[in-house]
């Protein structure tokens, strides 16, 4: 029994890393804006938020690493076998242009989170460009993936500052319990934001290429599955402490809008230096963490899709598709934001409509494909997995689409 | 009926043109799109025997001889005796089965996604068929494929023409096929990847997914699929040993040099590990179980059992004849060590210190003055650092009773040097 127990043990370790990894960028500059804004703004109220997030989460993060370990095959993959070209073509179109956005906006972290610090964005973003360019092309899968790991480890900055400004505990546990709802625009806004945000495209490619690439079969699948649910599970802790954090510091003394994450920090200074410097750093190696997976992940996705020639043990020459794309997406996406009066708040907007076009289709192939036999064999859906599966991507699709007119009404409004 | 302008191109044909072309009976009249195109790979490895054909609720079969010309304009049939379209396990059906998957390139030896088929159209006396020549990756097929049905086949063939071709003879192509009867029907086989190097099909089989692996490593050969092996990760190699057939796998680990067979071993979990030891022969079976039996990180663990050691008493020309009856240990062998009766190690001679010496010499004389050795129980970093300090290329591993069993090869150590 005890030999079982520490078999399972020593299983886990082995393939722990794709779902934390996945799951904790998912709180990037962006997520832990939209966490700050609903904090700052509503308090406690959007705590309720976090449970059904975290279902959604798991459901289809889970399919994703079950397709990964089964097939041995990223998500691009399947989907070029088994949709066509045109499909893919269009999908990987899609993936980069919102990419090249979140890329952007995490740019627009580091630079926002340093600035507090008083370094210039005019060296931060280039430096944070230049790492990330060196640590990905000239590190190993192995030892990246364990700085990547240390990175996920860094968000208990955001636990510990939410400590230092003592917020009310018994009213937040109250709250993530007790859904409420309110037939005020700007509450369903941020609630729309809040789960629209947290499921994006791009995870579900990262995360079956990292499974893939990790060598995870069915017969780890055990313990791989737990490692996704466990990932899924500590980005909505940090995610909970985030929005205490803020409903705390900002929403106690005067509900209000902030500009960015940035904005949060700043405001939780009179709570003490730590509390501020702990969350300017989250911010950062969260910004930075983003910065590095996600033109990574796109690359990835893209050169399996298409059939080009990837993996970072290929040379310039052998992989020139693989090497172009990933330097320019961090050449691109960090330099227009150097660009003064570049309309960034536009262009995350845009990405959130790309992003509410290409996720439905993502999260529809994917259970489409995740129940044929000939790929999945008997790990296929179960009829009431199936149920769960459509309920959630149909809960997901309404929920983004609804953020499309939302972003549509801004974008429009905005002229 | 053929325009002068598109002569060049005029012979050959794609399949994403050929895939939606306008079949016409005798009599000019329009009967339906052609769906598919298929090889039956038994009869003929490249021409396209059949053409599946869609009008109505069921699909039709058109035999390659019922077909009159072909041609960008469409396919016009000589016998419009057609019969309803059968599955049928023989054939190789090119869009299905073939667009999109992904293929060996065994000339550029890799892997490699189908975009689209090549098809040259040969004019035999009486009626036109269609050969596969080559597949087609890269950038132009892509164009191809995306704009095909949006713009006409003219205007996209010449669209093209900028874009550089990527093509791979379709003799050098390698489908892979997971279901082994299937791979019968379909007539692959993959002699070609059993003349690679061992390195580049490890390279190639660590691309594809666990299915795609065991499906190669259960067809080919199994003392090529042991090199292949040991070249491949570490964890990749649990994967596919554990995924095969126990009496295929034993094969393999035979095969394998049994230090790296133990290495592999030790990677499975016990009862897989037994499993295969039972499927194996009596005498490399224990040369491995004995190697299992050190820990992983010591020399024991390290060393192979792979080396020749002749009585200290012997001559040079003793000595070749032993190396003669050795021969599958030759070609990486570099010294040779001298034993007292009791297996003691006493002494080393470079191998080519036998061409130079007169054949009645006594080895002893030969031996080389240092005499590096160490116990199975010595520790990896002792090991290497030993290799590093005295430039060493066979280093001899002893019992605790000074017994040679075993040598540490430069190889080992540095593939040690690189997992790190």
């Amino acid at each position: 029994m005890l030999k079982r127990f520490r078999y399972h043990v020593g299983v886990f370790l082995t393939v722990i890393g794709p779902g934390i990894i996945t799951a904790n960028v998912d709180n990037d500059a962006g997520g832990i804006y939209t966490y700050s804004q609903a904090g700052a703004k509503f308090g406690y109220l959007p705590l309720w938020t976090l449970i059904p997030i975290t279902i959604l989460l798991i459901v289809t993060q889970e399919m994703c690493s079950r397709m990964g370990a089964v097939t041995g095959k990223g998500l691009s993959d399947l989907i070029r076998e088994e949709f066509g070209l045109r499909a893919t073509f269009l999908m990987m179109t899609a993936l980069v242009v919102t990419n090249l956005t979140n890329v952007m906006a995490n740019f627009a972290g580091i630079a926002s989170s340093l600035e507090l610090f008083h370094v210039s964005r005019y060296v931060s973003v280039p430096l944070g460009a230049l790492a990330v360019w060196l640590l990905v092309v000239k590190g190993k899968y192995d030892n990246v993936e364990k700085a990547f790991l240390l990175a996920c480890s860094l968000y208990v900055t955001y636990i510990i500052s939410s400590f230092l400004v003592g917020p009310d505990w018994k009213t937040a546990l109250i709250y993530s319990v007790r859904p409420v709802m309110m037939l005020d625009p700007a509450y369903i806004t941020m609630v729309i934001g809040l789960i629209g945000t947290t499921i994006a495209p791009w995870m579900q490619f990262y995360l079956q290429a990292a499974v893939v690439e990790k060598g995870i079969t069915a017969k780890e699948y055990k313990e791989s599955r737990i490692e996704v649910i466990l990932g899924c599970i500590l980005t909505d802790v940090v995610a909970f402490f985030i929005i205490v954090a803020c409903a705390g510091a900002i929403w106690a003394n005067g509900p209000r809008d902030i500009r960015d994450a940035a904005d949060a920090a700043v405001a939780l200074k009179p709570f003490g230096k730590y509390a501020y410097l702990l969350f300017s750093a989250g911010l950062f190696n969260a910004s930075l963490f983003a910065a590095c997976i996600l033109p990574l992940s796109t690359t990835y996705s893209v050169c399996e899709g298409l059939g080009f020639e990837s993996g970072l043990n290929r040379s310039f020459r052998e992989a020139p598709f693989f090497y172009w794309l990933y330097t320019s997406l961090i050449v691109i996406g960090a330099g227009l934001i150097l660009l003064p009066n570049f309309p960034l708040v536009r262009m995350i907007l845009l990405s959130q409509v790309l992003n509410g076009v290409l996720l439905p289709l993502v999260l529809i192939f994917m259970v489409m494909l995740i129940n044929k036999r000939d790929l999945m064999q008997e790990w296929t859906n179960s009829r009431g997995y199936n149920f769960v599966a459509w309920i959630s991507v149909a809960i997901i699709i309404g929920l983004t689409l609804a953020l499309v007119g939302i972003s549509l009404r801004d974008l429009l409004g905005a002229r | 009926m053929r325009e002068g302008r598109f002569s060049m191109a005029d012979n050959i044909l794609y399949l994403t043109e050929l895939a939606g072309l306008k079949v016409f009976d005798l009599k000019g009249r329009r009967i339906g799109l052609v769906k598919d195109a298929a090889l039956v790979p038994l009869i003929d490895s490249a021409r396209v025997d059949r053409y599946l054909v869609g009008g109505g609720w069921a699909w039709l079969t058109v035999r390659h001889d019922q077909v009159r010309t072909i041609s960008l304009d469409g396919i016009y049939l000589r016998d419009e005796l057609l019969t309803p379209y059968h599955p049928d396990e023989y054939m190789l059906r090119l869009v299905r089965d073939l667009l999109d998957q992904q293929i060996i390139d065994v000339s550029g030896r890799k892997v490699v996604r189908v975009t689209d088929v090549t098809f040259a159209i040969e004019h035999e006396q009486d009626h036109d068929i269609l050969r596969l020549i080559e597949v087609d990756i890269g950038l132009r097929s892509i164009f191809r494929r995306l704009f095909q049905g949006i713009l006409p086949r003219r205007w996209i063939r010449r669209l093209q023409n900028p874009i550089a071709p990527h093509s791979i003879p379709w003799e050098f192509c390698n489908i892979i096929e997971a279901d082994p009867q299937r791979r019968l029907r379909l007539n692959i086989t993959h002699k070609m990847l059993e003349k690679l190097h061992p390195a580049d099909l490890a390279d190639i089989v660590e691309e594809l997914s666990p299915e795609d692996r065991e499906a190669i490593f259960s067809a080919i050969d199994s003392e090529v699929a042991a090199e292949a092996l040991s070249e491949v990760d570490p964890r990749v190699q649990a994967s596919i040993l554990e995924s095969l057939e126990k009496e295929k796998a034993a094969e393999i680990v035979e095969e394998m040099a049994p230090d790296q067979a133990a290495d592999v071993l030790a990677e499975l979990e016990k009862e897989t590990t037994e499993e295969i030891l039972e499927e194996m022969e009596a005498e490399p079976k224990e040369e491995v179980k004995e190697l299992l039996e050190f820990e992983e990180d010591t020399a024991g663990g390290l060393m192979n059992t792979q080396f020749i050691a002749v009585h200290q008493n012997a001559t040079v020309s003793e000595a070749v004849e032993t190396l003669k009856s050795n021969g599958d240990l030759l070609e990486t062998l570099n010294t040779l060590f001298l034993t007292d009766s009791a297996g003691k190690l006493v002494g080393s001679v470079p191998l080519a210190k036998l061409f130079v010496a007169s054949s009645t010499a006594p080895l002893r004389e030969l031996c080389s003055d240092d005499s590096i050795q160490v116990s199975v129980n010595e520790k990896q970093e002792k090991v290497t650092e030993l290799f590093d300090k005295y430039n060493l290329l066979t280093l001899p591993v002893v019992n605790d009773e000074g017994r040679l069993v075993g040598v540490i090869t430069a190889d080992d150590i540095i593939s040690l040097l690189r997992e790190r």
